[in-house]
């Protein structure tokens, strides 16, 4: 299967007004505000943002992998149009979690049982979510997921502590690969590897896009790696979403200021430009702002930005910012701010 | 054998200064025991590693993890007795001078860790943090030591300093963990700065802060820098020399700008090849990567250690001989059996894809 978008086909992943807030002692942290976000089959969509900036969170809210201390958790997420928010705890984790999407998680390599076989903890998940599947159809369900992520068959009765941090990594992919999900949302995964270790495990990462048509939802912070898998980018700044757009236009043309600004904060191999870095720190999310929650950091600030901008639509992409707010003839970029981003 | 390149800070080029800081062969092994005694073989972590830094001169050290640069610089810290070998400062062996004289070099050196979190007490505020080196130098006059304190605060740009001095490290963000962190190295006014991959925990915009607060510091003072890292991308702000490592080993040296443009070994292409700058075509290609994984240091490949990965590996030399350094091009020196006068038939497989990069 291609990666190119079908625009007719409904979403793999929608969510709509996602709210996640956590309660703590020293007030309700908005993790996750009012988030609208859609992702279709096939496609790889990259999370990126500073952290605290509540992009795991955002996966977590997906997922429904929540904390004790959560305040509020409301709005809708759709998974091939089924309202799974509907669904209760139970149902959730039989039918969704793992068997629809599955995670990798951040430091997988490290989130790996310390004293079972990786073969078993690769196997776990489908005799779990399928029943009809015997133990010996799982091992060799794992055994093909291993061949599919590059790790060799030696290797299935070994334990984790036996394997390099490659290794751990790509086990952690074939155990959220081994239901054939519909999406999987990888979180960080190769922050803690090397450049080699990490070009390789997105060669598998692609390999299994363009063979198996999973969706993908990569978590990261890391601007330069994200390009290696993206069809489109969302960037989020402070618990909201302030930009989404397809990959293309957005790594020639980031159109949010904070977007620019991080984009131009990205080490270039052997590019010329002098680096610019981002003054001031991100809003606590404590109490941020009423308006919007970049203003303070914001180059381009001007008296609209008190008040919390809506998404405006440029050309098919999706930017949080009064900057692009269209005249009464329609025409957006009538701030002189957006003129420079040429 | 070094020039400067357009990055260099200072007039005078780094070749024409005075030695600071040299090592010779040398070797870091770690003693492996069977049953706690009976010796088992060694861990060779750094295998002959010779190099001249010069005073001001900023260095890269670039390398995977487990390739030994954590090793060489523990020996330079003089944190680690070296196996064989010299590591010359001022022309002073380090290890000559007993206790006395290795307590007097470290406070010739400022060290910067990779994890500022861990790095720090968690239980002593900034101002303690930065005020027990002086201590120990034996500064004692309260006063002064503030005064220093705060001078190199305002240094690091975390001012006003009285907004933090009474701060703990937990009250204060990663960009400003470090820069304590920073402080705390700089506060003995040192010579010698290693930073061990000094921004790999930072977020990208509060990287860039960093990397050029550490550029500026290091031209302000004169200080000759070694920073370790293992992301090429980073070492073109900084550095003006960059080493490769390789299973413990330096397998290329050339100035910045000479390796990221003409890459000699075939290690350093791939390094290099394995780097995705910002840009959606990634996304619809896969990169090249040379199969497996580093050798084990306890018993590293015969001849050069990246054969068994190599694609371009001659059989009879690579597998057999270590290969000396060659001197490929300017300042650039590779250890490389494809740039023997004998092998120019087997090398341009490797030139063609030199070729490609540019």
């Amino acid at each position: 299967m291609s990666g190119q978008p079908s625009t007719s086909a409904q979403p793999v992943l929608k969510t709509e007004d996602l709210v996640l807030y956590f309660r703590t002692t020293k007030g309700v942290v908005q993790a996750v505000d009012h988030v609208d976000f859609e992702l279709d089959e096939g496609r790889a969509v990259v999370v990126i943002g500073e952290s605290g900036c509540g992009k795991t969170s955002f996966a977590k809210a997906v997922l429904r992998l929540l904390p004790r201390n959560v305040h509020t958790y409301t709005g809708r997420v759709y998974l091939d149009g089924q309202d799974i928010m509907a669904l209760d705890d139970e149902d959730f984790r039989l039918h969704i979690r793992w068997a629809k999407m599955s995670l990798v998680p951040q430091a997988a390599m490290n989130a790996l049982n310390p004293v079972l076989r990786v073969s078993d903890q690769v196997a776990e998940p489908l005799l779990i979510h399928e029943k009809d599947v015997s133990r010996e159809e799982a091992l060799e369900r794992a055994r093909e997921m291993f061949r599919f992520v590059g790790v060799p068959e030696s290797f299935l009765s070994r334990y984790p502590f036996e394997l390099s941090g490659g290794m751990r990594q790509r086990v952690a992919i074939a155990m959220a690969l081994i239901t054939r999900p519909r999406l999987i949302i990888l979180d960080e995964p190769t922050s803690a590897l090397d450049v080699l270790t990490q070009a390789n495990i997105m060669n598998v990462l692609k390999k299994i896009k363009w063979e198996t048509g999973t969706s993908y939802m990569l978590i990261t912070h890391d601007v330069a790696t994200s390009s290696e898998l993206a069809d489109d980018v969302a960037v989020m700044y402070a618990g909201q979403m302030v930009e989404n757009a397809d990959a293309e236009s957005f790594f020639k043309e980031p159109l949010h200021p904070y977007a620019r600004m991080l984009m131009a904060a990205v080490p270039k191999l052997r590019g010329d430009e002098d680096l610019e870095f981002i003054p001031g720190q991100p809003p606590s999310l404590l109490d941020p702002p009423t308006g919007c929650r970049f203003a303070d950091r914001c180059p381009f600030r001007f008296d609209k930005c008190d008040q919390d901008p809506p998404m405006f639509l440029v050309d098919g992409r999706k930017v949080k910012c009064w900057l692009f707010e269209k005249d009464a003839q329609g025409v957006y970029g009538t701030q002189p701010a957006v003129a420079t981003g040429d | 054998m070094t020039t400067m390149t357009q990055t260099a800070p200072q007039a005078a080029p780094a070749s024409e200064r005075p030695v600071l800081l040299s090592v010779r062969h040398l070797k870091v092994w770690y003693e492996l025991r069977k049953w706690g005694f009976g010796l088992a073989g060694y861990v060779k972590a750094v295998d002959d590693v010779s190099f001249d830094l010069h005073e001001g001169e900023a260095i890269a050290i670039v390398g995977e993890s487990g390739c030994g640069k954590s090793s060489l610089m523990k020996a330079i810290l003089g944190l680690v007795p070296p196996h064989d070998g010299q590591i010359l400062y001022q022309g002073q062996d380090i290890f000559a001078g007993g206790r006395a004289g290795l307590r007097w070099y470290r406070s010739q050196v400022g060290y910067v860790q990779q994890d500022p979190f861990g790095a720090l007490p968690p239980f002593m505020s900034v101002r303690r943090i930065l005020e027990e080196p002086l201590i120990l130098v034996g500064v004692k006059d309260r006063d002064e030591r503030l005064a220093r304190i705060r001078a190199v605060m305002e240094e690091v740009k975390l001012s006003p300093p009285e907004d933090f001095l009474n701060k703990f490290p937990h009250m204060l963000s990663g960009g400003q963990q470090q820069r304590v962190v920073i402080a705390r190295a700089m506060i003995r006014n040192p010579k010698l700065m290693v930073a061990d991959e000094p921004v790999s925990m930072l977020d990208a915009s509060v990287r860039v802060e960093i990397l050029k607060l550490l550029r500026q510091i290091q031209e302000e003072h004169n200080l000759a820098v070694i920073y370790i890292t293992h992301d090429l991308s980073t070492v073109r702000y900084f550095s003006e020399r960059i080493f490769v490592m390789y299973a413990g080993k330096v397998i290329e040296k050339a100035s910045t700008d000479e390796l990221l443009w003409h890459p000699q070994h075939p290690y350093t292409l791939a390094l290099l090849n394995a780097i995705s700058d910002p840009d959606a075509a990634n996304a619809r290609k896969l990169r090249e990567v040379p199969p497996g994984e580093p050798p084990s240091l306890v018993t590293p490949p015969p001849g050069c250690r990246f054969h068994p990965r190599c694609k371009y590996a001659i059989e009879g030399e690579c597998d057999v001989n270590v290969p000396p350094e060659f001197p490929t091009r300017p300042q650039h020196l590779t250890a490389c059996w494809l740039y023997d006068e004998r092998y120019a038939q087997q090398r341009q497989a490797l030139e063609a894809d030199l070729g490609d990069l540019a």
